[in-house]
Order: structure tokens, then C-alpha cells, then sequence
């Protein structure tokens, strides 16, 4: 059996570019990533952080910075005693297609046993939705936490 | 058949800004699936033993199956057999699951493709690509009006796969 690790791809109708300002620019992301803050300059090699309500739940680095072609970061959470687990590595791959944007989000390097891989199975399906609304209507997905329900397994 | 012996090969979720019914209504007509499936249409009886049908424009089945689970509009449970020749005797049925679940204001979709026996990622592959094009556009259709225009084609893995199993391809 393969590593677990968790694979996401989406069709946004919007420009890289503005796919890039979106995953990129704190304001923005608090309105579809759960009121979460992403965190850094983007350069290679500076820090990463996840902050919610005044809280950082999640830190790493940037890997790759290829705007707006390519991003990558280290990825450990922070918050939970029962999921710090190793650092792991969030890719995200944005690609033209036709009037189209496609969105390839990979995140891996689970350990055996990871109970982050559930946790972010179940989460990023939420946040990269709310992305894809928030590109096309300009309106949030008004999803509670709490209706996050179940944790689905990771496939891989 | 045993549907408890069927796995997920493939779970897709996604959210959506309308209703269940909606939800439901999109994934189980015609007049939606034509905008956000590649032109297929959808026909489907929805009554456990009903047909389940893919029609493509010129009229040809793509896709035939039977309806296994319905209760509308929470969970709807198909086989998915594409009309391939030697496809189901080689590969087995492939069973296909939405479950529709209000989220808040929002409604989660999660499909499940399944199957009764180990599938090889060749031919996992176009499912994989697949679906989150086609449920990419059904999130769009319902949310702004106007589903997306994705240019599919079969990934060239699965092909080869395919006919190298001596299934027929298009």
C-alpha cells in the first residue's frame, strides 16, 4: 500500500493570477478557509503560518514559490496535542484550462497511523469549495465548522 | 448482487450553495446533466430496480445501470456500467453513491465510486479525472447558472489499459 496522502482537483473559473492572490492573501482566505489567516511573504524559505481568531493552528515553510504556477509549503499542525505529527508538504498546482483555472492541491508525507490525514481530508474540501464560490460569486460558503461532520478516510 | 462487497475506490466531496433538493434534482435530469456532463443525459427511474441511463447527444447509451438505493434526496446508489464492449465482464459492475448532506447553509455532495474488486490506478485514472470535472461544473451550474466548459477526454493510461484487457474503447 501506498503512503496515505491526500489529492484535491478542482475547476475554478477565474486567471492564475487571481487563483494566486486568493490562496495567498490573508484577508481574502479568512473568508472562505474557516476565518483562517494564511501567513508569509512567499519567499522560499520564510515561515508559514495558519492564525485563526489570534490562534496559529498550523506553521512550516515555503518550498516553491512560482507565481502563479506553483506553490508549496512545509506543513505541521500546531494546535492539537494528538495531531502534531512530523511535518508534512501542501503542493498546490495551478494550471490554465481553456477560460478555466485547474487546481491540483497535494498534500502528503503522512506517518503510518496519521491522524492529521483525516483531519485535512475533511477540511479541504470545505476551504477549496468556498475558494471555487468565492472566485465565481463573490459570496462565501456559509459552512459551520460543526457541519463538517464526519471524518472521511483518506484515499490514496 | 452483493453490495455490501463493493469498496470505494474514489471519494470525491464537494460543497455546494443550494439545496439538497436541488442537489438531487441536478444529479438525477436530464436538463441539468446535458450542461454540466459533457452533453450526456441523464435518465433515471428513481425507484429501487428503475433504469439508470447516460444518453449521449445522438442518442446512444454511454452509461447503463440500475438504481440500487433511492431516498430522495439524501442518497442515491447506481450501477455505473459504461458501455464499453467487455467492459463489466473484465472489470465487474462499478457501483456509483452521491450522498447529500445539508451543511450549514450549504449542502455536501460526496460521491463514492465502488467496486467488488481491486481496480488498477490505469484505470482508476478516469474517474479520477473525471469526476472533479464534472462535479466542478454541476458546483458551478447550481451557484451561478452557467456550468464550466471542460474540454474531457478519456486519459490515455486508462486506454491503454483498457485495451490491453481486451475492452473496447472509442
Amino acid at each position: 500500500m501506498s503512503k496515505p496522502e491526500f489529492v484535491y482537483v478542482t475547476y475554478i473559473e477565474t486567471t492564475p493570477e487571481k487563483l494566486w492572490e486568493a490562496l495567498t492573501d490573508g484577508e481574502f482566505s479568512k473568508r472562505y478557509w474557516f476565518g483562517t489567516e494564511v501567513q508569509s511573504d512567499w519567499k522560499v524559505g520564510s515561515p508559514f503560518a495558519l492564525v485563526t481568531d489570534g490562534k496559529t493552528t498550523d506553521t512550516g515553510q515555503i518550498l516553491e514559490a512560482d507565481r502563479p504556477r506553483r506553490l508549496s509549503y512545509t506543513f505541521k499542525h500546531e494546535l492539537y496535542e494528538t495531531m502534531r505529527e512530523p511535518e508534512t508538504k501542501v503542493v498546490f498546482t495551478i494550471e490554465p484550462y481553456g477560460n478555466l483555472v485547474k487546481l491540483t492541491v497535494t498534500h502528503e508525507g503522512f506517518v503510518e497511523g496519521s491522524k492529521l490525514v483525516g483531519a485535512i481530508s475533511t477540511g479541504w474540501p470545505a476551504i477549496l469549495s468556498g475558494l471555487k464560490s468565492m472566485l465565481e460569486t463573490g459570496k462565501p460558503l456559509a459552512i459551520p465548522r460543526a457541519a463538517l461532520g464526519k471524518e472521511e478516510l483518506a484515499r490514496s | 448482487m452483493k453490495i455490501d462487497q463493493f469498496k470505494p475506490a474514489i471519494v470525491y466531496t464537494i460543497y455546494i450553495a443550494a439545496p439538497p433538493e436541488k442537489v438531487w434534482q441536478a444529479l438525477t435530469s436530464a436538463a441539468f446533466s446535458r450542461q454540466y456532463f459533457s452533453g450526456l443525459a441523464i435518465e433515471a427511474d428513481l425507484k429501487i430496480g428503475g433504469a439508470f441511463v447516460a444518453r449521449a447527444p445522438d442518442g446512444s447509451v454511454h452509461i447503463c445501470g440500475e438504481v440500487i438505493e433511492c431516498d430522495p434526496p439524501r442518497r442515491l446508489t447506481v450501477t455505473w456500467n459504461v458501455n464499453w464492449p467487455g467492459l463489466v465482464e473484465k472489470l465487474g459492475p462499478t457501483l456509483v453513491t452521491y450522498e447529500i448532506e445539508p451543511a450549514g447553509d450549504a449542502t455536501r455532495l460526496t460521491m463514492l465510486q465502488s467496486h467488488d474488486r481491486e481496480i488498477s490506478d490505469d484505470i482508476l485514472s478516469g474517474g479520477r479525472s473525471g469526476w472533479p470535472a464534472i462535479l466542478s461544473s454541476l458546483k458551478s451550474l447550481l451557484e451561478t447558472g452557467e456550468a464550466l466548459t471542460i474540454k474531457m477526454a478519456p486519459p490515455e493510461r486508462m486506454l491503454a489499459a483498457l485495451k490491453a484487457m481486451g475492452i473496447g474503447t472509442p
